[in-house]
């Protein structure tokens, strides 16, 4: 299994890596890991299909295939002794068998066991036992593990994401599970929201809001409904970017003219000056390791990226260089690679620089897209973007070639932010 | 289609003066008269900031709404990414700058506005910088500091809510904007 993920990962590294060459979107990757997921016995009596979440999370992630499989007699579960033979006649080179079971106590005991198919061997196993409103994020977990297991890298299917919806002259702040489900309002306002930024413990949510006429930043804990205010300065008050250790918060803030960045605590004391420059600087972000920030600036004449040291204490360097705009900075967490949209021809575009090789790969064909936002494995960047007329959510894996289009509701979507493992 | 709104609005302010019986009404918004007319465009609620200043003299306010007279003209365009003032809006930002010399006790809101392409932050940051190109344009003419305050909206208020150029074009803009107008 190992190997035949080290085969996928090197044909998608050998995927040519062209400047400014945008690549058509085909869907899926072509090489997937075909999984089979039984349904679990006893799963049939119970409403919310745990298999069902499994294999809609790892079919989304574009690295896996669940396999169609008919009604199996007797319903295998975790107990069960595998035929290998069989499911490698089914094709499936990963097999997922569990069972679901109500408790005395009305709580729910979850097992289940993941195979290697191609080495007749199984990988391992958990039993959860937990109240009816969890057993979704039961079933996440279980993606979890399993893409873990298969592909060596941390799943992010229990992580949740924040974003901006506008429905007529409403703006709310939503925060929802990564498939878009438990949506859960953090602010209603009949004025503009922008710029959720998850704290590093995704226990809060910084945001600039309009709804007193201005920008603001706010800080707000995801569970309290209360809003606290981190920077209201004269002019605008902007763009906030957590540090890695939650210790502090970048802004971008216009009380002497220009905007310019600025760091301040999350509780509005202690503000700073990180830039001093003639022209506009915003949107900072921290680099994973603290070190650097990385920020938008037309100190050269146009809107490029730009980093500096995180101490405020050194030279601005350019990060981009091709094109006369390049905006909204994001560093992959594993601090290789930065996000960015950039114009191209008429078209505003996520792309993927390679902070080694200085390669640049456009990552979509659309015409708006705005506010890249990593996975907090790296794997996929959710953004917003136009479709006929419509905000909506996308989300493409950084090699470009996977895109999940996330409808989840009426109105106009934008500004997504996705928040940090949390277990 | 900047030349045909402006006379739209022209149209549309001879209008609105010939229904107005008394000058001591605060004059009604800029915004709320450029809006009617133009495809796809709405009547955006005019965001403001803790700016009281009193109301315009009653002489003043008359020249503001007097579609003869420049002072009713409040707002400047600018072409994607660009922040400075034109020349053609050069005469306008004069005769504010005179009118805010001669009614001391007057204040001016400006509001930096973008089109809806690129970054929503660059766009705040952006708008903040026209706006503010404006003020200090103001103030180099004669204008106080504390009369004038610059603000920006981003690209979250657009005048116009139709994508193309011709929209792009009408919300990448400044307004001056006098007390009661916002």
């Amino acid at each position: 299994m190992r190997r035949l993920l080290a085969a996928l990962l090197l044909s998608l590294a050998a995927w040519p890596a062209l400047a400014q060459l945008s690549i058509e979107i085909t869907g899926a990757g072509a090489q997937r890991i075909p999984v089979a997921i039984a349904p679990f016995a006893g799963e049939a009596a119970l409403p919310p299909g745990v298999t069902a979440i499994v294999r809609a999370d790892l079919e989304r992630s574009g690295l896996f295939r669940a396999l169609e499989l008919p009604r199996l007699v007797p319903q295998p579960s975790e107990a069960s002794t595998v035929n290998y033979a069989e499911w490698k006649s089914r094709l499936a080179d990963a097999l997922v068998l569990g069972s679901i079971a109500v408790r005395a106590d009305g709580r729910f005991e979850v097992r289940f066991r993941l195979y290697d198919v191609v080495k007749q061997a199984p990988i391992g196993g958990v039993a959860y036992t937990v109240p009816r409103e969890q057993l979704r994020a039961t079933a996440h977990r279980i993606a979890d593990y399993v893409y873990e297991k298969l592909t060596g890298e941390k799943g992010v299917f229990s992580t949740r994401i924040a974003y901006v919806v506008k429905r007529g002259a409403r703006f709310e702040l939503q925060v929802a599970d990564a498939d878009g489900a438990n949506e859960q309002a953090m602010l209603v306002s009949n004025e503009p929201i922008l710029s959720p930024a998850w704290s590093p413990n995704g226990k809060r949510i910084a945001y600039v809001s309009f709804q007193n006429k201005k920008p603001i930043v706010y800080v707000q804990d995801i569970e309290v409904p209360k809003q606290n205010v981190v920077a209201n300065f004269k002019g605008s008050n902007s763009a906030p970017a957590w540090a890695p250790d939650g210790s502090k918060l970048a802004v971008a803030l216009s009380r002497d003219g220009n905007s310019q960045l600025y760091l301040i605590n999350p509780d509005g004391s202690n503000l700073r000056r990180l830039t001093s420059s003639a022209g506009i600087d915003t949107e900072p972000r921290f680099s994973p390791d603290g070190q650097w920030i990385y920020f938008t600036s037309d100190r050269g004449g146009s809107p490029q990226i730009y980093r500096m040291p995180a101490s405020g204490s050194g030279e601005a360097q350019r990060v981009t260089f091709e094109g006369s705009y390049n905006v909204s900075p994001r560093i992959s967490p594993d601090g290789r690679s930065l996000a960015f949209i950039m114009r191209n021809g008429g078209k505003f575009q996520a792309a993927l620089l390679d902070l080694n090789t200085r390669q640049v790969q456009v990552l979509t064909d659309s015409e708006l897209d705005e506010s890249p936002s990593f996975a907090p494995n790296g794997r996929q960047i959710l953004l917003a973007t136009v479709i006929g007329g419509r905000g909506v959510l996308s989300a493409v894996s950084s090699d470009g070639r996977v895109t999940q289009r996330l409808t989840l509701s009426a109105g106009d979507v934008r500004e997504p932010a996705w928040g940090p493992l949390t277990h | 289609m900047r030349i045909i709104w402006t006379v739209l609005v022209a149209s549309i302010l001879t209008a609105c003066a010939g229904t107005q019986s008394t000058d001591s009404q605060p004059p009604a918004s800029v915004e709320d008269r450029g809006a009617k007319p133009g495809a796809g465009a709405q009547a955006a609620p005019i965001g403001s900031v803790d700016l009281t200043g009193r109301p315009v003299m009653a002489t003043g306010a008359a020249a503001l709404k007097d579609p003869n007279n420049i002072l009713s003209k409040r707002s400047l365009f600018y072409d994607f990414d660009k922040y400075d003032v034109k020349d053609e809006y050069k005469p306008l930002v004069e005769a504010h700058a005179k009118y805010l010399r001669e009614n001391g006790g007057t204040r001016m809101l400006i509001q930096g506005n973008t089109d809806e392409r690129g970054s929503r932050e660059y766009n705040i940051a952006l708008g903040q910088r026209r706006a503010e190109s404006v003020k200090r344009m103001l103030l180099l003419l004669g204008g106080r500091e504390d009369q004038i305050e610059a603000v920006s909206l981003g690209e979250e208020k657009p005048r116009a809510t139709a994508t193309g150029e011709e929209a792009w074009a009408l919300n990448r803009r400044s307004d001056m904007l006098y007390p009661g107008e916002y």
